[in-house]
C-alpha cells in the first residue's frame, strides 16, 4: 500500500462534505468500510493524494462524473442470481399478468443489466408489450450505456450460464444482435424501457409502480438512510405491488416488516400491505 | 514442536479470529471448525474462495459439526462472540465496525469474490491489533496484502506451512510479503486453537 493513498475517516468526513457544498449529493448515510474502499481506489487509479483529490473536485466540476462513476459500485450482470429470476417469474410475473399494464422501477440500475434481463423475463411471458421498465441511476455515465444497451460478447457469454440456470428458454444471445465482438440488446426490448438520473438520497416518488427493483444497492447504505429509501419505495408502489431487494439484503426494521408481507424469504421478495 | 507462550498469549487475547483459503484449504477449515469449543469467546470469520452460483454445502456441513453458530453473512450482520461468520459467494464481506458486516459487490481482487485481502484488511483497519488470521492452501495470490496489512496493525498473522499445503502458492505469497510472523503446520495451528 502506498503511504498517499490511504484515506483516514476525518478526511472521509471531510470529503463528505466538500462534495455535498460543491455538487449536492450528500454520501453521508453510505457505509463507510466500502465508500472508503472506493474513493482509495479512485485515488490509486488516478495517481491522487487526498488533497489533489479534493483540488480537482474543487476546480474541475467534469471531474465530479469521473469521481462519481468510480466510487459508486457499477458491477452488475444480467441474470445475476439466477434463482432470483426463477422465483420471480413464478412468483411475481402471474401477478402482473392480471393487470391491463404494468409499471416496474428498477433503481440503481447501472449500465442497464437487471432491466434487460427483467424485459427478457416479460418478453417471454408475453407482457412485453403491456409493460414498462424505468432504469433509475444517480450516474449519468452508466446511465448511457444502459440506454445504448451494447454489452461486450466477452461479457455477454458469461451471463448465458446464469440464463440457463435461470430457467428460460432458448439461449440469451435470442435477444440480441450480435456485431464483431458486441451485441446490441433487440431494440423491441428497449421500446418500453426508459432511463434517467434518480437519486434515492435527496429525489422522490416519480409514478406508481407494480415491481420495485433494487438489488445490491441498500449493501452501500447504513440503516437510517436504508430505512428512508424503504419509506420512498412503499409510497412508489400500488397496493399489493412488490419489492425485491438483493439475495443478501433484508428489512431489518420492525415497522417496515408489518407493512410488507414476505413472498419469498431466500430470494427477498416482499409484497406491499396496509395503508 | 511446543507452541511458543508468546504465540499463545497474542491468540488469546484477540477479539477476531480470520481463516482465508482456496483451492486446498476446505478441509483444514473444516478441521478448525470442528475443534473450537462453544465459548471460544472470539468472533470467526471465514472467506473461502467459491464459485458463484455453485449452491454449496459448505454452511451445513460446517453447521452439522460445529459447537460454535454458524451463519453465512447478510448485510449489516451484527458481529458477535461465539460465532462463526462465513464470506457469502458473490460479494465481498467488510467489517464497518467492531459490531457489524458490510457487503459489496464490487470487482473482483485475484479473480476472487469474496477476497480474502477485501476482508482481512478491512479487519486490520477496524480491529487492529485484536486479530489472529490465518492463510492456507490456495493457488493465486489473494489474502497475502491482506496478511501484511494485519501484521502492521499488530495482529497475528500466521501462513501455513507451503510444504504441507495442497497448493502452496497462497501462503507462499504471503511469506515472499513478509506478512506471516508465523509459519505453522495444520497440527500446530489446531494446537494454538485449543489452547
Amino acid at each position: 500500500m502506498h503511504a498517499p493513498t490511504e484515506i483516514n475517516i476525518h478526511q472521509i468526513t471531510e470529503l463528505i462534505a466538500l462534495v455535498k457544498k460543491l455538487y449536492g449529493f450528500d454520501f453521508n448515510n453510505y457505509s463507510k468500510a466500502s465508500l472508503r474502499r472506493r474513493i482509495m481506489r479512485v485515488m490509486q487509479l488516478k495517481k491522487l493524494s487526498v488533497y489533489d483529490l479534493k483540488h480537482q473536485l474543487v476546480n474541475y466540476p467534469e471531474f465530479f462524473q469521473t469521481f462519481l462513476e468510480e466510487i459508486t459500485v457499477n458491477v452488475t450482470e444480467m441474470f445475476r442470481d439466477p434463482s432470483f429470476y426463477q422465483a420471480l417469474n413464478n412468483q411475481v410475473i402471474p401477478y402482473l399478468s392480471s393487470y391491463q399494464h404494468s409499471k416496474i422501477w428498477c433503481a440503481g440500475c447501472s449500465s442497464g443489466e437487471e432491466a434487460y434481463s427483467l424485459a427478457i423475463l416479460l418478453n417471454e411471458a408475453g407482457l412485453r408489450k403491456k409493460s414498462f421498465i424505468y432504469g433509475t441511476d444517480i450516474n449519468t455515465i452508466v446511465l448511457n450505456e444502459a440506454r445504448k444497451g451494447i454489452y461486450s460478447l466477452r461479457k455477454i457469454k458469461s451471463y448465458a450460464e446464469n440464463y440457463q440456470m435461470a430457467g428460460l428458454n432458448g439461449s440469451i444471445i435470442d435477444h440480441f444482435t450480435v456485431l464483431y465482438d458486441a451485441a446490441t440488446i433487440h431494440n423491441e426490448l428497449k421500446q418500453n424501457t426508459l432511463f434517467s438520473v434518480h437519486n434515492l438520497v435527496s429525489d422522490s416518488v416519480f409514478n406508481e409502480f407494480q415491481l420495485i427493483c433494487c438489488r445490491n444497492v441498500f449493501i452501500y447504505f447504513e440503516n437510517a438512510l436504508q430505512e428512508r429509501v424503504l419509506e420512498l419505495f412503499y409510497n412508489s408502489l400500488a397496493p399489493l405491488g412488490f419489492l425485491c431487494l438483493g439475495t443478501k439484503e433484508t428489512i431489518r426494521s420492525e415497522a417496515f416488516r408489518k407493512r410488507f408481507k414476505v413472498i419469498n424469504q431466500k430470494e427477498n421478495i416482499y409484497q406491499k400491505i396496509g395503508s | 514442536m511446543a507452541l511458543d507462550p508468546h504465540i499463545i498469549a497474542r491468540w488469546q487475547a484477540s477479539e477476531l479470529l480470520l481463516l482465508g483459503g482456496s483451492a486446498g484449504s476446505f478441509k483444514h477449515i473444516y478441521n478448525a471448525v470442528r475443534t473450537f469449543p462453544a465459548n471460544l469467546n472470539k468472533t470467526v470469520l471465514i472467506v473461502i474462495h467459491r464459485k458463484k452460483n455453485f449452491f454449496s454445502e459448505i454452511e451445513k456441513l460446517f453447521a452439522a459439526n460445529s459447537r460454535m453458530l454458524l451463519r453465512e453473512v447478510s448485510d449489516k450482520d451484527a458481529i458477535n462472540r461465539n460465532t462463526i461468520y462465513i464470506a457469502p459467494p458473490n460479494y465481498h464481506t467488510l467489517i464497518e465496525s467492531k459490531s457489524s458486516f458490510g457487503l459489496d459487490v464490487s470487482e473482483a481482487v485475484w479473480y476472487s469474490k469474496p477476497s480474502i485481502d477485501v476482508s482481512f484488511e478491512c479487519a486490520a483497519e477496524v480491529f487492529k491489533s485484536k486479530c489472529t488470521a490465518v492463510l492456507f492452501s490456495g493457488a493465486n495470490q489473494d489474502g497475502a496484502r491482506g496478511l501484511l496489512s494485519l501484521k502492521d496493525s499488530g495482529s497475528l498473522t500466521i501462513a501455513q506451512d507451503p510444504t504441507e499445503a495442497e497448493m502452496p502458492e497462497m501462503p507462499q505469497s504471503a511469506i515472499d510479503l513478509n506478512a506471516a510472523e508465523y509459519i505453522l503446520t495444520t497440527n500446530d495451528i489446531l494446537e494454538l486453537f485449543k489452547t
